[in-house]
């Protein structure tokens, strides 16, 4: 009866102070509540996971063949679906609502997110390239300098860091500390950034290399 | 008011307990240092001349004294649980928010005048 992680959203960050007076950022987090829709197991589906949907949909807005996997569950639509790894003994079962209190204060959680969209960017900002020194005549300023070499190799390596698309990706940030958890309000307060805009869809798991 | 603003508003001192001074005020600060193992008061003397951040929990105050002939400021977090007390000196009588300009001034001109009679 234990998921591993919640679907939610990003809702802002503000400060707040420590007992001992220091300053901390933190980020706010609607976690939950996570209904659970169909629970796969080894002997149906070749692994053991429960497929656990968040937020509201309206019905018209799904095609027939979603519809009626929502309608097997017995669960209204949701905008979301993801799937978490349980045990095979796991009780979870289409119907359980999973809340913000499998989590609690000092825990460690990886957040994922979509980051926000910077379009195509130059290398400084996408790949933290120095740039030129810009005045006394130096006419170098923001390029992204020499690609490669001569005749030989005749050709720019594969994977050279160059101007392009950044941001719109998915980014997990890991070993982020729970400050608050608030179950009534499904909220928790994390320590530090997320990805993503604010009220953009956020996954909270348990870390799963920081300290426990 | 949103989530976010909800949640930082309870992260702040209770209304009774944050102090209560004005712009122009001579305060005495009350700030508490922890140093390893000990505790202590370390009091701060000087004009407000800034108060920023209105309503959130961020809210921050500037106080300024001129010590040594040198003009120190220090910037205190309104909501800060290290603030033992904010004591009013003297209340001073201002007409504008921030008093940047006492910083472009010495001596007497640096002034701030008084407004009715002290109190402790």
């Amino acid at each position: 009866m234990m998921l591993k992680g919640l679907l939610g959203l990003k809702l802002g960050m503000t400060r707040v102070f420590t007992e001992d007076g220091r300053w901390i950022p933190v980020t706010l987090l609607q976690a939950g509540p996570c209904t659970v829709v169909q629970r796969k197991t080894r002997a149906n589906d070749g692994y053991e996971a429960v497929q656990v949907g968040f937020g509201e949909k309206k019905e018209k807005r799904c095609t027939k063949p979603v519809l009626q996997h929502f309608k097997r569950a017995g669960v209204a639509p949701k905008r979301v679906l993801k799937e978490f790894k349980v045990d095979d003994d796991d009780a979870l079962k289409p119907g359980d609502e999973v809340g913000t209190d499998i989590f609690k204060k000092g825990d460690r959680v990886d957040v994922s997110g979509l980051s926000k969209g910077r379009g195509f960017a130059g290398v400084i900002k996408r790949h933290n390239f120095g740039g030129g020194p810009g005045g006394h005549g130096s006419n170098f300023h923001r390029a992204p300098g020499s690609v490669g070499a001569s005749a030989d190799p005749s050709e720019v390596v594969k994977g050279k860091k160059m101007p392009g698309r950044m941001g719109n990706a998915s980014v997990t940030i890991q070993n982020l500390e729970i400050v608050d958890v608030m179950p009534e309000k499904n909220l928790l307060v994390i320590r530090g950034a997320v990805p993503g805009a604010n009220g953009g869809m956020i996954m909270v798991k348990h870390t799963v290399k920081g300290a426990k | 008011m949103n989530i976010v603003q909800e949640y930082a508003k309870s992260q702040c001192k209770a209304p009774e307990n944050v102090p209560k001074f004005n712009i122009g005020d001579t305060v005495r600060v009350h700030f508490r240092i922890v140093e390893g193992e000990k505790e202590r008061i370390q009091v701060f003397e000087g004009v407000v001349i800034a108060r920023k951040n209105g309503e959130s929990p961020t809210a921050t105050f500037t106080v300024r004294r001129v010590a040594f002939g040198e003009g120190v400021e220090r910037v205190f977090p309104l909501h800060s649980p290290r603030i033992a007390k904010v004591q009013v000196v003297r209340e001073g009588r201002v007409r504008r928010a921030k008093l940047y300009y006492l910083r472009d001034r010495v001596g007497k001109a640096a002034r701030v005048k008084a407004r009715g009679r002290a109190t402790s």
